[in-house]
């Protein structure tokens, strides 16, 4: 079980994030489409910049703690669902914020915001 | 470039990215420090396993700190390191979240599923802003 430390911990980060999906409605899974071309670039960038670091030598994984499933590059799988799970507790919490104080994140419409919170829903009244 | 230049050049290119080519400036919005904060906190809890188990080890001559020692943890604090990893970690972080959350509001403001908004919570949450939604 202990190759399984590393990916644990990441559960941890899904299952400790995902109340904010369902208690304040973030719908960050629920936009997966939007999702999924968010997580894209950041997948690859972070990979190449993995797979860079590994070469050179800045870093390495225990092997007996990490799932030992090598992605070319010598990748760990754990490496790349990191960079996957990661960004998406980061969007829970910003649309978490957004959720319950409504303040303005630069996505709105003009005019939806005053003094830097929303004021108007438009078409998801 | 040692992990240090490569971390320092990621922080650089996340905030130019933000601020001066897509201009989504979420690095001048309350929202966005706010939950930096929270993300800060549990990036120390969870990346101070990783590092303080050793499942991930450094080499000293990326770092500004030591290498991760063969037997025991590293530094809790000290060595370059803070909560276990190397402050470097701090950067690449910021880096992976800023990206991330750009990529996000960019593509929001471009109208991909820029709606329904997050909110409002089905739970009544200390601090919360009244909803015109009512």
């Amino acid at each position: 079980m202990t190759r399984f430390a590393y990916v644990g911990v990441l559960l941890l980060v899904v299952l400790g994030t995902a109340w904010l999906e369902l208690l304040l409605r973030t719908r960050v899974y629920a936009r997966w489409r939007r999702l999924l071309l968010t997580l894209a670039p950041v997948v690859v960038i972070f990979s190449v910049w993995d797979v860079h670091a590994i070469a050179a030598g800045h870093w390495t994984f225990d092997g007996e703690r990490t799932t030992g499933v090598l992605l070319p590059g010598a990748l760990p799988l754990d490496e790349v669902l990191f960079f996957v799970v990661v960004p998406i507790a980061a969007l829970l919490t910003l649309e978490a914020v957004r959720s319950v104080k409504r303040w303005e994140v630069g996505d709105e419409p003009p005019g939806a915001c005053v003094d830097g919170t929303r004021v108007d829903d438009g078409d998801a009244a | 470039m040692t992990y240090t230049q490569l971390a320092l050049l990621g922080v650089v290119l996340v905030v130019l990215l933000d601020l001066l080519v897509v201009r989504t400036r979420l690095l001048r919005r309350r929202v966005f420090w706010t939950a930096y904060a929270i993300v800060l906190f549990f990036q120390l809890v969870t990346n101070g396993i990783l590092t303080g188990l050793r499942i991930v080890r450094y080499d000293g001559a990326a770092i500004v700190g030591s290498s991760t020692p063969a037997d025991g943890p590293p530094p809790f604090l000290g060595d370059g390191r803070i909560a276990f990893a190397p402050f470097e970690d701090l950067l690449f972080g910021f880096a992976l979240v800023v990206l991330t959350q750009v990529l996000w509001v960019w593509l929001g403001r471009r109208g991909v599923q820029r709606t329904p908004y997050a909110g409002p919570p089905r739970l009544p949450m200390p601090g919360a802003a009244d909803d015109p939604r009512g």
